[in-house]
């Protein structure tokens, strides 16, 4: 049915990996960071999936880990946002260049 | 070159185009209506792996959980429709030059040991066998760590309202007083 070689997943797993990366080197807002992040889980997701399912069809162990890492996504992602909003409330600004507090 | 395989280009075209205007876009909420198709495509992409179970996860979890609440939060913090400015030249190419050196030594490791894997099509991941996996207690059972993934939730969700909560005026500190 499907004849999608394991490597063009891959390939596609790391480019949404890099573009997670390259996002997290320019931008300077925090939330753009964290949404990064979460591009970058994303593609280890793939990675895990498209593993358990070319090199180990009769396991199910990377669906758990893809699992597990959605969890703690969310759990990130809401912690996250937390203190985005703890620091817009005593910096009035999310860009991650103001909050030198502790920075000399 | 039949229809399974123009789907899964056309998922991955919609992912890695979702994804680089979602790192790209100046506008705050367009960015994160990006990363919200590139999520929904990842979920398609589960479900063209035929792992039902993750992309209905990847729907809930992700789309309909965390890019709320991304969204909630610009909604929070700021104008969603102002512009923000583009980063400058002397950040740009540094980050796109590793970016561009990473996926090329990437690529050629990939091309180098995974061109013989092919789908066999033994791969059943049912519903029955995903739960009795995670909840058993004998050997490759998963029962351990989603008993500690239900404490780390939990602790989270404290967390969360701990650092979120307004202080009450008596612990209010202003930030010169702080910094003496």
């Amino acid at each position: 049915m499907n004849t999608v070689p394991l490597s063009h997943i891959l390939f596609l797993s790391t480019a949404l990996f890099f573009i997670g990366m390259y996002g997290l080197f320019t931008r300077r807002n925090m939330i753009t960071m964290l949404m990064a992040i979460e591009l970058m889980l994303n593609s280890v997701n793939i990675n895990f999936v498209a593993f358990n399912k070319y090199l180990y069809p009769g396991k199910l162990d990377g669906l758990f880990f893809a699992l597990f890492i959605i969890t703690i996504a969310a759990a990130e992602a809401a912690v996250a946002i937390a203190i985005i909003i703890n620091l817009y409330r005593t910096h009035r600004s999310i860009d991650v260049d103001d909050a030198t507090d502790m920075k000399y | 070159m039949n229809i399974s395989v123009i789907l899964f280009y056309v998922i991955a075209v919609c992912i890695l185009g979702a994804g680089l205007l979602a790192v790209t876009a100046r506008q705050l909420f367009r960015s994160a209506i990006w990363l919200l198709f590139s999520l929904v495509g990842i979920a398609a992409l589960y479900f063209w792996m035929q792992v039902e179970f993750i992309a209905a996860v990847q729907i809930i979890v992700y789309v309909g959980g965390i890019v709320v609440l991304i969204i909630f939060s610009i909604f929070l913090t700021e104008q969603s429709g102002a512009k923000m400015p583009s980063p400058p030249i002397k950040r740009k190419l540094p980050a796109l030059l590793a970016v561009l050196f990473g996926i090329l030594f990437t690529a050629r490791l990939i091309s180098q040991y995974f061109t013989s894997a092919a789908d066999d099509h033994s791969f059943q991941a049912s519903m029955q066998a995903i739960g009795r996996q995670m909840l058993s207690t004998t050997d490759f059972g998963f029962l351990l760590p989603f008993e500690a993934i239900s404490f780390l939730l939990l602790a989270a969700m404290i967390g969360c309202i701990v650092i979120a909560m307004k202080p009450s005026q008596a612990d209010i500190v202003s930030p010169q007083n702080a910094g003496e």
